[in-house]
């Protein structure tokens, strides 16, 4: 493409299948305990 | 649904449902914007009609073949599920709700004191709205009892050492984790220890000990020594800054390579945090976390006038995080970081924080919360490490709240990386755990884009 450049493969949706175990860190215990994000935290369902 | 921004010289456009995020020219987001003036979404055939590229060439004063090349990329995107793309995750709702709620993080509040008096400090010097205390290592023991009972078949199981200050109880925390361990074998479950402390009392046993058991330390500071001390007094008064900051330096230099955060909090005396940050980083920390105060003192609380300067403060992160790159000896800040081709499936995306269902908290007397920052408010105490849960209400109405359930975030673009926000400071701000924090999400929003341009300046060099 000329005009658009996509920076990601991946899309959210292929997760629907094999997401899901609950293995991975709860998102306040990692840094900040103050707030919620979820988009920094790390998968480890390693089948995924 | 689809978000456009510009961002550090970028035009940027997130996918929210399929979160594909692209970089386009110039022309493409204004067509974007012309396109998204008229209406939210659009379908594949509809971009590629030639009509459509007449009628935007036309209000562009542009050149139709041009126009008609930019709609043809975006038609092709749209087809293969990149862009406009549609929400197929609310049907899985039930399933998430439906879903054996199973217990994998504790929070063990061991010391309700502390030895210093930080001014916003929402665990009011650790005495949590009641009184003070110290965690038995016997009562600390039987939370970990507690969690490997309620955590089902899950084998990742986290507890946070957290106060107060936690080191108060270092006699305790030894022997709990040394119990833990003992548990691992025996139950075929794995604990990852962590710990959040103000630094007063590391020296050399604790971070040996810290090493070998915390897959995380947690370090408190807030910036600059005049901010710092300012926030973080000790209980007479003088600051905490001289004494602590070595203990910092050199309990971040002994992970060597294992996870800590150097964390600050700021206020709105210090809107100009980023120089706090640079701070940090001049002292040697290159893990840093920084994040807006959690009150209702109205001489320290953020408010809607702070929020245009906390986003430029925002923007300058980016390019000090550019500028120490570039210079070859980068940083890294906790909320910027994101994997826009991995991350968490979107069942924990959708799910939340997991307060009060997957997460929850205990005071040294072996009371379960929600979360710390529930610890101490009498309508929401859950149970007890001994009888588990009790208060069935208090855990429903927790887990009822996902994405799906509050409007704004429905309707917000920045939903997937942000999970629904912080049920505490939506409780502190509007009286309902499935309320609105307006500052907090227009944060969270900037705080997306900033952390997606930054992957725009990898891109370049790739
Ligand atoms: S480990 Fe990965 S797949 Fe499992 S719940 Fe967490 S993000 Fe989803
Ligand atoms: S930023 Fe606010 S509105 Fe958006 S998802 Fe987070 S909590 Fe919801
Ligand atoms: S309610 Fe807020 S403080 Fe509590 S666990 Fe959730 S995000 Fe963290």
């Amino acid at each position: 493409m000329k005009h658009i450049k996509t920076l990601n493969d991946k899309t959210l949706n292929m997760t629907v299948k094999k997401g899901g175990c609950g293995e991975c860190q709860t998102s306040c215990q990692s840094a900040c305990k103050t707030s919620c994000t979820v988009g920094n935290q790390e998968c480890e369902n390693k089948k995924r | 649904m689809i978000h456009l921004f510009r961002n550090s010289g970028f035009d940027i456009v997130l996918d929210v449902n399929s979160a594909a995020v692209h970089l386009v020219d110039e022309m493409t987001a204004r067509v974007l914007r012309i396109l998204l003036d008229r209406k939210d979404t659009y379908g594949s055939e509809e971009l590629a009609e030639p009509e459509l590229a007449r009628e935007v060439a036309e209000e562009l004063d542009q050149d139709p073949e041009l126009i008609a090349e930019i709609l043809g990329e975006l038609s092709e995107l749209t087809a293969v599920g990149r862009l406009f793309s549609k929400d197929p995750y609310e049907a899985l709702v039930p399933k998430v709700m439906d879903n054996k709620t199973v217990v994998k993080a504790l929070c063990l509040n061991i010391a309700h004191d502390c030895n210093l008096a930080c001014r916003y400090c929402f665990a009011e010097e650790g005495e949590y709205h009641g009184r003070r205390g110290l965690m038995s290592a016997e009562t600390g023991k039987k939370a970990l009892d507690f969690l490997v009972r309620a955590s089902g078949s899950r084998r990742n199981l986290e507890v946070d050492f957290f106060g107060g200050e936690p080191l108060l109880a270092f006699d305790a925390i030894k022997e709990i984790v040394a119990y833990g361990r003992e548990l691992e074998k025996k139950h075929d479950k794995l604990f990852r220890f962590t710990m959040t402390t103000n630094g007063v009392l590391l020296n050399r046993e604790v971070e040996e000990f810290a090493n070998r058991e915390m897959a995380n330390v947690v370090l408190s500071l807030d910036g600059r020594k005049e901010v710092n001390d300012r926030m973080r007094p000790f209980r007479g008064g003088q600051g905490s800054y001289d004494l602590i900051v070595p203990k910092l330096q050199s309990m971040a230099r002994a992970r060597d390579g294992k996870q800590y955060y150097l964390r600050g909090t700021f206020t709105s005396q210090n809107l100009d945090f980023v120089k706090d940050i640079e701070h940090f980083y001049d002292l040697g920390f290159r893990e840093l976390s920084m994040e807006p105060v959690v009150t209702d003192d109205p001489q320290f609380m953020i408010t809607e006038d702070n929020i245009a300067q906390i986003k430029d403060e925002y923007d300058r992160l980016v390019q000090l995080m550019r500028e120490k790159k570039d210079a070859g000896d980068p940083f890294r800040f906790f909320h910027f970081m994101i994997d826009l081709d991995g991350g968490p499936c979107v069942y924990k995306r959708m799910s939340g924080c997991g307060a009060g269902t997957e997460y929850l908290a205990v005071t040294p007397w072996g009371e379960l919360y929600p979360c710390h920052q529930f610890v101490g408010q009498e309508e929401f105490l859950l149970g007890n490490v001994e009888d588990g849960i009790t208060n069935d209400e208090v855990s429903r109405r927790f887990k009822s709240v996902n994405l799906y359930t509050k409007d704004a975030c429905r309707s917000c673009f920045a939903k997937f990386c942000c999970g629904g926000g912080c049920m505490a400071n939506a409780y502190q701000s509007s009286g309902r755990i499935d309320g609105d924090y307006e500052i907090g999400c227009e944060l969270e929003r900037k705080r997306v884009e900033c952390a997606i341009a930054l992957k725009a300046f990898g891109s370049e060099e790739g």
